[in-house]
């Protein structure tokens, strides 16, 4: 069963230009899935998040989670699902065990109970120690992981969470990858929306690029990552060099003295570049990726969809 | 979501907002008390010797219903504004939104809470009055059905006023410009045979006249209109009121983009 299908959803936001944030998106996730949504700001990530969670009203469109339609059994939708959002959404001068445990009782789990899975979850986010404290009082990262465990609070089917690690500091991103991975193994679907995508490569198997209010590409990670033809590697190098050598199979450039650029096609193997520098008398001290390569990737899609047209109501008809 | 969980959802809701109140109980219950002291001390004490008897009273016996029910209806409405507004602000909202919480339940919890801190403040006021007045009540059931009906209305047009409001500035207008007005006008210090024919009539069009009224009447047994007409009045806000709460949240109004 798919945890979502969503089919031909539009939404246009009304006043001047009446502007459209989806363009009739279709998306499938699989139960079970780890499925990265990924696109640059403004591509409508938050407004598919918001409709599925019913925090937007959709224009258009069919939404079903788990099979069943979120306009028909809205109550049964919103049981299955978990959110984490972008921002903050908590009373501030609440404590942090009274925003769980009360999340929990929106969800009909008795106090007892509630309580019980609020320790779980605090425990398990490092949390449980600052229970009595008002969430004002917490730092960013601890607030980002106070809204995942009350988003897990009543243990949902999907877990839906937007930019969850925005903001938050290597060693705890990475944390709380190893969590999410976890509780992904456990049978929860996981949707994630994320700038970061080093994350994306990191965490899942299938993922969507949304831009300017459409899919552009809709596939799993291993496929994205097969339509790679070249990576750029950076070389530093242990002595200055005058002329800019030439490599077969591959296109140098001089960065500076000490620095070179080299393209290399996915078919062919670094060390032949490293025996043909050798050669010329050349010693590479280091090497690295100029950027991640499914950064690379991102932005071919992302500059393949645009210029980006008019955003109107009365372009899109057009 | 079964009755059962529903339940939990609505207790969560009201604990909720009764926490919220009572542990800022300083800013929450304690200043109607003070407000009403000086009522009673200056309308009652120093100017009320002078004013005579009105409907049979004296004037400190005759205003202390009026002034009850001014702080049932100032601090319901100011209960459920605030807090519904601030939930908006801080976008916890989204928590109960996210949820499977019926509209209904959202509707009952916040407006409990609301009915709940006017009546809390409304005994603090009744206990304040006894320092200046001898207090009898002449039928306990109007008393108390007026007191828990007029509460829900106020406290209703509280969550209205919350869900159309933008600003902080928003939540202040009604109770500024509507709410002060036609309690001062609604006769908590004066009977309307006091006053000319025609503003007499006009006064007929304010609700909170009838709802003063009905409670001085379960009071004191005297009343300006028919207590039976003033329970159909209230009754019909309460009917309108959460009809149109039920048909904002369903809709999403302030709330859904």
């Amino acid at each position: 069963m798919n945890a979502i299908s969503i089919s031909n959803l539009e939404k246009v936001y009304p006043g001047e230009g009446e502007a459209y944030a989806l363009k009739g998106i279709d998306l499938e996730v699989e139960e079970g899935d780890f499925f990265g949504l990924l696109g640059p700001n403004g591509a409508g990530k938050s407004t598919a998040i918001g409709i599925i969670c019913s925090l937007v009203n959709k224009t258009a469109g069919k939404v079903l989670v788990f099979g069943q339609d979120i306009d028909a059994t809205p109550v049964a939708v919103k049981a299955s699902i978990g959110m984490v959002p972008q921002e903050f959404n908590f009373s501030v001068f609440e404590k942090v065990k009274h925003i769980v445990v009360n999340q929990a009782g929106y969800y009909g789990l008795e106090r007892g109970l509630a309580y019980e899975h609020a320790e779980y979850y605090l425990k398990k986010l490092g949390l449980w120690e600052k229970r009595n404290v008002q969430a004002r009082l917490l730092s960013g990262g601890m607030k980002r992981r106070l809204m995942i465990a009350r988003a897990l609070v009543h243990e949902p089917r999907l877990l839906i969470l937007d930019e969850p690690t925005a903001g938050v500091d290597i060693e705890l991103r990475r944390s709380m990858w190893d969590f999410l991975r976890e509780i992904n193994a456990n049978g929860t679907t996981i949707i994630l929306t994320t700038h970061y995508l080093e994350e994306a490569e990191s965490l899942c198997r299938n993922l969507a690029i949304i831009d300017n209010g459409r899919i552009v590409q809709h596939t799993s990670m291993k496929d994205l990552i097969a339509q790679l033809d070249s990576e750029t590697f950076v070389l530093d190098l242990a002595r200055p060099i005058g002329i800019l050598p030439e490599a077969p199979g591959c296109v140098l450039r001089k960065v500076d003295s000490q620095t070179l650029e080299v393209d290399v096609p996915k078919e062919q193997a670094i060390n032949e570049i490293f025996t043909c520098l050798s050669d010329k008398g050349i010693e590479v001290l280091s090497m690295r990726n100029k950027t991640n390569r499914l950064e690379e990737l991102f932005l071919d899609l992302v500059k393949t969809n645009n210029p980006k047209p008019s955003t109107t109501k009365a372009a899109h008809a057009h | 979501m079964r009755t059962r969980q529903t339940f939990v959802a609505f207790k969560t809701i009201l604990f909720k907002e009764l926490m919220r109140f009572t542990r800022i109980w300083v800013q929450t219950i304690l200043p109607p008390a003070i407000t009403m002291v000086l009522y009673f001390i200056i309308f009652g004490n120093l100017i009320g010797p002078r004013i005579g008897e009105m409907g049979g009273f004296n004037y400190m016996e005759y205003i202390v219903p009026g002034l009850i029910m001014m702080s049932i209806i100032t601090s319901s409405y100011a209960n459920v504004v605030s807090s519904f507004y601030s939930s908006k602000f801080q976008r916890s909202v989204e928590e109960v939104l996210v949820a499977p919480v019926p509209h209904y339940v959202i509707l009952l919890g916040f407006t409990l809470g609301g009915v709940a801190r006017g009546l809390i403040v409304g005994t603090l006021v009744t206990l304040v009055s006894l320092f200046f007045t001898d207090l009898h009540i002449h039928n306990f059931f109007i008393t108390v059905a007026v007191v828990i009906l007029t509460a829900v209305v106020f406290a209703l047009g509280g969550f209205i006023n919350a869900i159309f409001a933008k600003s902080f500035d928003d939540i202040s207008i009604v109770p500024t410009f509507v709410l002060t007005p036609l309690t001062y006008l609604g006769g908590v210090f004066y009977s309307i045979n006091l006053l000319p024919e025609f503003w007499q009539k006009v006064s007929l069009i304010n609700p909170i006249l009838y709802m003063v009224n009905a409670f001085r009447y379960g009071i004191l047994g005297v009343s300006d209109i028919n207590v039976g007409i003033a329970f159909v009045i209230i009754g019909l806000f309460v009917g309108i009121l959460f009809g149109v709460g039920i048909y904002l949240l369903h809709r999403g109004v302030g709330l859904r983009t």
